[in-house]
């Protein structure tokens, strides 16, 4: 392989190698489901026998577990999505296209799942499946926002002309979100503050939040797993289109 | 300067002379105001009340339904390949078409508010805070409709893309837009969201170009 003897082979350039790229990552997949599944295991037993109901809420206060994880991930796929658009935009590094290309079917599930489990405890804590709230309506636009990524790099027949065009318009919401965000607080609200990180540390007691932070990173850590193994597909099936195409010439010349 | 103001004058000839895509516009404008007390009942007070929102909403579709010819007729004969390659930069190049979309779009619109003002039992404080708000309001709307209708003039779906991807985008003018005209309970903000509204105008008008023109330049090959 000429990448093997080309000088200067930094880690990150053999990234740069879709193929190389599906080495390096591939023994992680295994090792990364298996700590999700322990996590998970971990966190739902805390969460459904180990944790107290709430004095108000009663047991509905155990949605919290699912649903505050998925909320953190809406956001955090979608700052994934904007780093991988500057790496597509400045480095043009090749595998930025492909992580940018995963996350964002996962992130458009992920806030999804934010939005059913909030208001399936919203139902029972607040009498009401949806209220026009800062919050709910600005995670109803970012999964708008998700929803349009996914159908413009749909629209494109050319995937590594689509990257370039679906990194400008990630960033541009990107810039847009904090905006949107703000004019929606401003607009209205119910929802309850931040209550986790707070000046003041976290408002919960620990009964609370240990499962919390469990499941937190069994989200976060299920993310990890489903967009390598999301990257691996995504170059897989470019592979297979370059070898269509190449089959398509060769029968045709 | 003499390109940017040849392309602004060539685009603003070509969308007043002959196609009728203006009046279209203004007639789909009028037209959905006009809908809404079919669906919302003939009750004066009611319609009143909501007339700013149905105001804003429809201006806000007819403005997303133009967006498709702010580049794609220059696409398909060729000219954006043209623009690509002239001394003007093409921020410049979509600057200038931005104005015209809002110049052919947006103030034609607020032009036949009168008309829907009158439909929908707006009073006259509430009539001209709408107008107010439009004005200010509207050059955020055509800026961001130029990031979609760029990000999406190669594909061949664009048309129905574009609206898609930029009403989310929209969602502070619109708050800001009908909250500057707001005149109910609460201590009134209308001054707050106007200044905001301006704000965004502004930083729209000033960023969009150089999004729009990069999207363009690099979605091409």
């Amino acid at each position: 392989m000429s990448i093997e003897t080309a000088p200067k082979i930094s880690w990150w350039n053999r990234l740069a190698h879709p193929g190389q790229f599906v080495a390096l990552t591939r023994p992680l997949v295994w090792p990364l489901a298996a700590l999700t599944a322990v996590l998970f295991a971990a966190g739902l037993w805390f969460a459904f026998f180990n944790s107290p109901a709430d004095y108000q809420m009663g047991d509905t206060v155990r949605i919290m577990y699912v649903h505050v994880p998925t909320a953190w991930l809406s956001q955090f796929v979608y700052a994934t999505m904007a780093v991988s658009a500057l790496g597509t935009l400045i480095w043009r590094h090749p595998m930025a296209d492909v992580s940018m290309k995963s996350a964002a079917p996962l992130g458009a599930a992920f806030t999804a799942m934010a939005l059913f489990t909030g208001s399936m405890w919203g139902r029972p804590t607040w009498g009401t499946f949806w209220e026009w709230d800062g919050r709910m309506t600005s995670t109803l636009v970012l999964l708008f926002i998700y929803l349009g990524i996914v159908a413009l790099w749909r629209a494109f027949d050319d995937q590594l002309r689509a990257a370039r065009v679906v990194a400008i318009f990630t960033l541009v919401g990107a810039v847009n979100i904090p905006i949107i965000k703000f004019s929606v607080d401003w607009w209205s609200t119910l929802h309850q503050p931040a209550s986790v990180f707070t000046p003041e540390g976290p408002k919960m007691p620990g009964s609370i939040l240990t499962p919390l932070f469990i499941m937190f990173f069994a989200f976060t850590f299920l993310f990890l797993v489903l967009q390598l193994v999301a990257m691996h597909t995504e170059v897989r099936r470019r592979r297979i289109a370059t070898l269509e195409r190449r089959m398509a010439r060769g029968s045709a010349a | 300067m003499r390109g940017f103001l040849a392309v602004l004058w060539r685009d603003l000839r070509l969308a007043l002379g002959g196609s009728g895509d203006v009046l279209t516009i203004v007639l789909f404008f009028v037209i959905t105001g006009a809908i809404t007390p079919f669906a919302v009942g003939p009750d004066q007070a009611l319609l009143s009340r909501i007339a700013p929102g149905i105001v804003w909403i429809a201006a806000f579709l007819a403005m997303l339904l133009g967006l498709d010819r702010l580049f794609r007729p220059d696409q398909e004969d060729g000219t954006l390949a043209l623009y690509r390659l002239a001394d003007v930069p093409l921020a410049a190049v979509v600057a200038a078409k931005v104005i015209v979309h809002w110049l052919t779009a947006a103030l034609p619109l607020i032009v036949a508010s009168p008309l829907l003002a009158v439909l929908l039992a707006m009073d006259f404080p509430t009539f001209a805070r709408t107008v107010v708000s439009l004005l200010l309001g509207t050059p955020a709307l055509a800026a961001f409709g130029a990031i979609g209708a760029a990000v999406t003039v190669t594909t061949r779906r664009g048309g129905l893309l574009a609206p898609i991807l930029i009403a989310p985008l929209c969602v502070p003018v619109l708050i800001f837009g009908v909250g500057a005209i707001a005149m109910g309970g609460g201590p009134d903000q209308a001054g707050a969201a106007l200044l905001f509204l301006a704000a965004l105008s502004l930083t729209a008008l000033a960023l969009s170009p150089f999004a729009a023109a990069l999207a363009i330049d690099w979605g091409e090959e």
